[in-house]
């Protein structure tokens, strides 16, 4: 359990970092909180040549709210965002959703950008920005692009980042008018990845269910009419996987009974 | 931009309970691994390495987080607070460390060392928890030993003694 050896970089400026990533291409891994990567490092599951510690950059601390949407830096701690004032004014599905990721423990140093960079699955992160809607801001040597949730996001820890590209911010639609908003999770000690997480929003004419755990990735469908039918079509059509935890149809369950009680909560906050 | 090369020791000074140290490290090198192996700080203790345990907790710049989840040249500079520090003078327990003594909060002792690191902050942040909150909390660590029945009673006892006493402020 102790990482393969690498060198390590602490940026000082995202010129920096984008030159690391150039020069070293799918060799590089950026550090950022930690949370994810050394477990991979100590499993060697990863064994990048060098690690670009992102933590002093300056340009990647920000976090703001910029037109409709929350612009979170690549350097911002889950307890940071959570402990925003504004949080819950502003989003409340990413307030409801944040302290199911991981544990206090690991909330004080683990980033937002890190978790949506890692696209684990079952990871709430993912989930609250694929069903926002949201995109995730790349930018590498003289290049920048902004891409939908529902592209970036290609399968089991897999995502539309190029290898010179760094997470530069990731950005989530703001609280909308007449929207409810909720999140619910099972898992079998609070602070685990979740067997099922399930996010819903609901507005005037349909509801939105996000589902994590279940498929290689967040599955998002709008409802025009929910119904334990509909609900169950759904399910059926997911992709599920059996593992340790779970089978797979003991995951669809999960969606059926999990996915109504959270659209429920989601229509009886709509404001 | 310096470079740190996986082959070589590299400096890495830091505030350890309000003392500077400075020892050798390389990249790869453990925060866990460091504070033990060379500073001999042996109180933090090594469970899992891969972040699930919560035997590692230290505090890092002023709040809880896994030793094993960070490289000591990450930690350059930082500020880190471990189980050391936690008494107030040899020979006398902290509030917190004589309630778990009282309510036998340990057995084997190995969690101990990470769940006081994580409650010593967490009745500063939060001086009147309710039992959900505090096994809420408690999550992020794994007693194989007490059921966590004591641990939960020494956390609000020792709550109810520092609000007392105002040492929670």
């Amino acid at each position: 359990m102790k990482p393969a050896p690498f060198d390590y970089v602490r940026a000082g400026s995202l010129a920096e970092t984008h030159d690391v990533l150039a020069s070293e291409g799918g060799e590089a891994a950026v550090l950022a909180g930690g949370q994810s990567l050394v477990p991979l490092l100590s499993m060697r599951m990863a064994r990048p040549k060098v690690l670009v510690d992102i933590m002093h950059v300056d340009e990647l601390a920000s976090l703001r709210v910029d037109g409709d949407a929350i612009y979170v830096g690549a350097r911002l701690r889950q307890a940071e965002l959570l402990g925003w004032p504004e949080l819950a004014k502003h989003q409340p599905l990413l307030a409801h959703a944040l302290p199911w990721v991981g544990h206090w423990q690991t909330r004080a140093r683990g980033t937002v950008c890190g978790s949506v960079a890692l696209a684990d699955p079952s990871a709430e992160l993912p989930l609250v920005l694929a069903a926002l809607g949201g995109h995730v801001i790349l930018s590498s040597r003289g290049a920048h692009r902004r891409v939908p949730a529902d592209e970036f996001f290609q399968g089991i820890m897999s995502t539309a980042r190029n290898d010179d590209e760094l997470i530069e911010a990731v950005s989530f639609p703001c609280r909308r008018n007449g929207e409810g908003y909720a999140f619910r999770e099972f898992a079998r000690r609070h602070g685990d990845f979740a067997i099922v997480a399930c996010a819903a929003i609901a507005t005037e004419k349909s509801v939105r269910l996000a589902v994590g755990g279940v498929a290689d990735r967040p599955v998002v469908r709008d409802f025009p009419e929910v119904s334990d039918e509909a609900l169950g079509d759904f399910a059926a059509g997911l992709e599920a996987r059996d593992d340790l935890h779970a089978t797979a149809s003991y995951r669809r369950m999960l969606v059926c009974k999990l996915g109504a009680e959270t659209i429920a909560e989601a229509q009886a906050c709509r404001a | 931009m310096p470079r740190l090369s996986a082959d070589a020791r590299h400096n890495v000074r830091l505030e350890i309970n309000g003392r500077a140290h400075e020892a050798e490290a390389e990249p790869r090198m453990l925060l866990t691994d460091f504070l033990r192996h060379r500073l001999g700080l042996t109180g933090t203790h090594v469970g899992c390495e891969h972040g699930v345990c919560g035997a590692c907790t230290v505090q890092i710049d002023g709040a809880p987080a896994r030793a094993c989840l960070t490289l000591a040249v990450q930690a350059d500079g930082a500020s880190i607070r471990t189980v050391e520090g936690l008494a107030p003078e040899p020979g006398r327990l902290s509030v917190l460390q004589e309630a778990f003594r009282r309510h036998h909060a340990l057995q084997c002792g190995f969690c101990t060392a990470g769940i006081l690191m994580s409650l010593d902050w967490y009745l500063r942040e939060k001086p009147d928890p309710s039992e959900a909150e505090l096994r809420e909390f408690l999550s992020g660590h794994i007693c194989r030993c007490t059921g966590y029945v004591p641990i939960v009673a020494a956390a609000l006892d020792a709550a109810r003694r520092l609000r007392e006493t105002g040492e929670s402020k």
